[in-house]
C-alpha cells in the first residue's frame, strides 16, 4: 500500500505535460488570465485611491492556476477557496462588475457590499467562496464532496488553498477523513512560496507539500503552477481520478505573488530581484503570449485587439462599481437569519 | 402516550426527521456502530444504513466543516460534537463560518444544519467534560441555540432544529439522559423561540431550562409546601430566538425575577435576561433579579465539589426565601 501510494507521489514542474488544446483555445486562456490580471491592477490602483477600503489579496502572477483549473472542470462542479480569491471568482464566470462593486463596497456587489474582498459567492455559478480563516475552505470544500458523494452524482470539488494553509490541523483531518470515505474532493495548493511574509522553506518542516497527503494514500503531484496548459493536464487528471470515485487527490501548484500578502504589505521579506526574475522568465501570461506570436496562433494587432477588450471590460466594471450606490441602511439587518416555514 | 427516557428520544426525534426527508445526514464519534457514547443514537444505522449515518474520525474540525460543506449545498447534516466542551476544538466553524455564511453571501448560501452536543455537569467527568456552554453559542449572531429539558420537547425542538434554515446548536443535558417523561405517539415537531409555563405561580418568576429545570421545579414545590410562596417556572428551552413575551409577561405578573443557570457566573445567558429585565421590565419589578448560577470556578470531579458547585433545589429555595424575606 504504502509502495503504490509511492509511486503515486511525483514532482514534475520541470518536465510538465501540458494539455493539448486548439489555438483558439489557447487564446481563450490567454483573455481569461489577462482578464484577471487586468482586474488586480486595477483593484490594486482603486485601493491606492481610497476607493477600496479593508483587505484586499490581489492574484497577480498566480493567474495560471486557477485559470487552467477552470478548463479541466465540467460544468456543476463546484470551487471554493480562501481569501485571495477575486481571480476565482472571475474564473468561475463570474460578473466582474459585481466583484469589483463588492470590493467598493455597493450594493450591485456579489453580497451586496457585506462581504467585502474575502467573501464572495455565487451559487449559480457554484463558487463557495472566499473564505477569511486560513484553512477553513479545507474541510468545507471536503464536506461540498461529501454533498456530491452522498447524492451521487458525478460532480468534483475543487478545493483551493495556500501553502500557509499547509500547516493547520484541519487540512490533516479533511485529507483522513476524504480518503476514508473516498470523497471526490482536489486539493490544489497554490504554493506562492509565502505565507504571508514567511517563506515555505522558513515555516515548513517538509516543503513536499504534494507528498502530505501520502500518510493517507493520496497521490500528489508537484506541477509547474506557471505553465497554464501543465495546471489543466494535472488537474484533468486529478478530477478523472476523483470522479471516477477513486478519492482525493492533491495538486500542488508552484506559482508566485507579484504583490505583497495584502494591500498593506510591502514584501520586504524578498528580494526586488527575486520578484523581477519571476516576472521577467516565467510570467503566466507573457508565455502564453509568446506561444501564441511564436506558433502563429495569433499575431499582434489579433492580441493587441483581445488587450483592448479586457481593458474595456475593467474600465467598465471600475465604473459601475464607482457609480453603484451604497447598501441601503436595511441591509444591516437582512439575511442574518431564513424564514421559517410555518 | 408513552413513557420515554430523554436518551431515547434523541434517537426517535433523529428517526422522525431522517425517515421524512433523505437531505438528511447524521455524522459523528462513534455515533453509527457504537450507538453513541451515551448511548442515544441505538438503532439508526441499522435503520438508515451507513450512507446516511456514519462514524467519522475524531476530528471536530472536519466533521463540522464537512456538514458545512453539505449544507451549503442543501442537504441537511445533524452533526453530533460529543461533548459541549469539545465546541472549543472547532469554535471557528461555531464563531466565525456557520454563522455568518448567510450574511456574508447575501442569502445566497444556506446553513441548515444541527450541532447535537452532549452538555453540562452532573456525571464527575470533571473541567474539560462538564462544562455548560450554551452561553457560548448565545452569544453569536447568526446562531439559533435550544437546550431542552424533558423527552417530548428532545423530540420536537430536535425537529424544529432540523426542519430550520438556520445552524442550530443543540444542548442535550449529559445528566438527563436517563430521565423519563411522557411523550405523544407520532410525529412531534415543536417551535424554536417558545418558552413554557411549566409550573404558574404569583409570587415570582423563575428561569431555567435542561438540567435546571427539574431543579426548579423541585425548588418550587419546597417553597409552596413549607414556605408557601407560588413560584412560576418557566422552561426558557430556547435562548435564540428567545420568547421574550413569554418571560416579560411572567414577570409583569410577578414582579420578580430569578434566573437558574448551570453557566459559571460571568456571561451565563441569565446575565443576558437580567439587563434585557432592566431594560424592558424595570416597572414591573419589586426587586432586584437575581441569578442563581454555578460559581465562576472550572469544574471540580469529586462528588460532594461538583455538587456544591451546581445550582441545587435546597439552595434555589434559601436564595428565593431570603430575597422574597420570607
Amino acid at each position: 500500500m504504502a509502495v503504490a501510494a509511492k509511486r503515486k507521489l511525483k514532482s514534475r514542474p520541470d518536465e510538465p505535460t501540458e494539455a493539448e488544446v486548439s489555438a483558439e483555445k489557447l487564446i481563450d486562456l490567454y483573455r481569461r488570465m489577462l482578464l484577471i490580471r487586468r482586474f488586480e491592477e486595477k483593484a490594486g490602483q482603486m485601493y491606492g485611491m481610497g476607493l477600496i477600503g479593508g483587505f484586499c489579496h490581489l492574484y497577480i502572477g498566480e493567474e495560471a492556476v486557477v485559470t487552467g483549473a477552470m478548463a479541466a472542470v465540467e460544468l456543476g462542479d463546484t470551487v471554493i477557496t480562501a481569501y485571495r480569491d477575486h481571480g476565482h471568482m472571475l474564473a468561475c464566470g463570474m460578473d466582474p462588475k459585481g466583484v469589483m462593486a463588492e470590493l467598493t463596497g455597493r450594493r450591485t456587489g456579489y453580497s451586496k457590499g457585506k462581504g467585502g474582498s474575502m467573501h464572495m459567492f455565487s451559487r449559480e455559478k457554484n463558487f463557495f467562496g472566499g473564505h477569511g480563516i486560513v484553512g477553513a475552505c479545507v474541510p468545507l470544500g471536503t464536506g461540498l464532496g461529501f454533498a456530491h458523494r452522498y447524492r451521487g452524482n458525478s460532480r468534483v470539488s475543487l478545493t483551493f488553498l495556500g501553502d500557509g494553509a499547509m500547516n493547520q490541523g484541519q487540512v490533516y483531518e479533511s485529507f483522513n477523513m476524504a480518503a476514508l470515505w473516498k470523497l471526490p474532493v482536489v486539493y490544489i495548493i497554490e504554493n506562492n512560496r509565502y505565507g504571508m511574509g514567511t517563506s515555505v522553506s522558513r515555516s515548513s518542516a517538509s516543503p513536499n507539500l504534494y507528498g502530505r497527503g501520502e500518510p493517507f494514500g493520496i497521490p500528489g503531484e508537484q506541477i509547474d503552477g506557471m505553465n497554464v496548459l501543465a495546471v489543466m493536464a494535472a488537474v484533468q487528471e486529478a478530477v478523472e481520478h476523483a470522479r471516477s470515485g477513486k478519492g482525493p487527490f492533491i495538486l500542488e501548484m508552484l506559482t508566485y505573488r507579484y504583490r505583497g500578502h495584502s494591500m498593506s504589505d510591502p514584501a520586504k521579506y524578498r528580494s526586488k530581484d527575486e520578484v523581477s526574475r519571476m516576472r521577467q522568465e516565467h510570467d503566466p501570461i507573457d508565455q502564453v503570449r509568446k506561444r501564441l506570436v511564436d506558433g502563429g496562433f495569433a499575431d499582434e494587432n489579433r492580441l493587441k485587439a483581445i488587450d483592448n477588450e479586457v481593458k474595456a471590460q475593467i474600465t467598465e466594471a471600475a465604473d459601475f462599481a464607482q457609480q453603484s450606490l451604497e447598501p441601503d441602511p436595511s441591509e444591516l439587518w437582512t439575511d442574518v437569519y431564513g424564514e421559517v416555514e410555518a | 402516550m408513552a413513557e420515554l427516557t430523554y436518551r431515547d428520544a434523541v434517537a426517535r426525534g433523529i428517526a422522525q426527521e431522517m425517515t421524512r426527508d433523505p437531505d438528511v445526514v447524521f455524522f459523528g464519534e462513534d455515533v453509527a456502530k457504537a450507538g453513541g457514547v451515551f448511548k442515544t443514537t441505538i438503532g439508526l444505522l441499522e435503520q438508515f444504513g451507513p450512507r446516511r449515518v456514519r462514524d467519522t474520525p475524531i476530528s471536530e474540525q472536519a466533521i463540522l466543516g464537512a456538514a458545512m460543506g453539505a449544507a451549503m449545498t442543501g442537504l441537511k447534516p445533524i452533526a453530533e460534537i460529543m461533548f459541549s466542551d469539545f465546541l472549543a476544538v472547532c469554535f471557528d466553524y461555531i464563531a466565525n463560518e456557520f454563522p455568518k455564511a448567510r450574511y456574508m453571501s447575501n442569502g445566497q448560501l444556506k446553513c441548515p444544519l444541527v450541532v447535537r452536543t452532549g452538555n453540562g455537569a452532573g456525571s464527575r467527568f470533571g473541567a474539560q467534560h462538564s462544562q455548560s456552554v450554551e452561553n457560548w453559542a448565545m452569544m453569536i449572531p447568526g446562531l439559533k441555540v435550544v437546550a431542552p429539558s424533558n423527552p417530548a420537547d428532545v423530540i420536537g425542538l430536535m425537529a424544529a432544529a432540523v426542519r430550520d434554515p438556520d445552524p442550530v446548536i443543540f444542548f442535550e443535558h449529559k445528566s438527563l439522559y436517563a430521565a423519563k417523561g411522557e411523550v405523544p405517539d407520532g410525529e412531534i415537531v415543536d417551535r424554536l423561540g417558545t418558552a413554557k409555563i411549566v409550573r404558574p405561580g404569583k409570587d415570582a418568576t423563575v428561569l431555567a431550562l435542561a438540567l435546571m429545570m427539574p431543579r426548579a421545579l423541585e425548588a418550587a414545590e419546597t417553597l409552596a409546601q413549607e414556605h408557601g410562596i407560588e413560584v412560576e417556572v418557566v422552561d426558557v428551552r430556547s435562548l435564540v430566538p428567545l420568547d421574550l413575551a413569554t418571560i416579560l409577561s411572567s414577570v409583569a405578573r410577578t414582579h420578580r425575577l430569578f434566573t437558574v443557570e448551570e453557566n459559571p457566573r460571568l456571561c451565563g445567558w441569565g446575565a443576558e435576561l437580567a439587563s434585557i429585565a432592566a431594560e424592558e421590565a424595570f416597572y414591573d419589578l419589586d426587586g432586584p433579579v437575581v441569578r442563581i448560577t454555578t460559581p465562576h470556578i472550572p469544574l471540580p470531579a469529586a462528588d460532594n465539589l461538583e455538587d456544591l458547585a451546581l445550582p441545587s433545589a435546597p439552595r434555589i429555595v434559601d436564595k428565593i426565601r431570603r430575597s422574597l424575606n420570607a
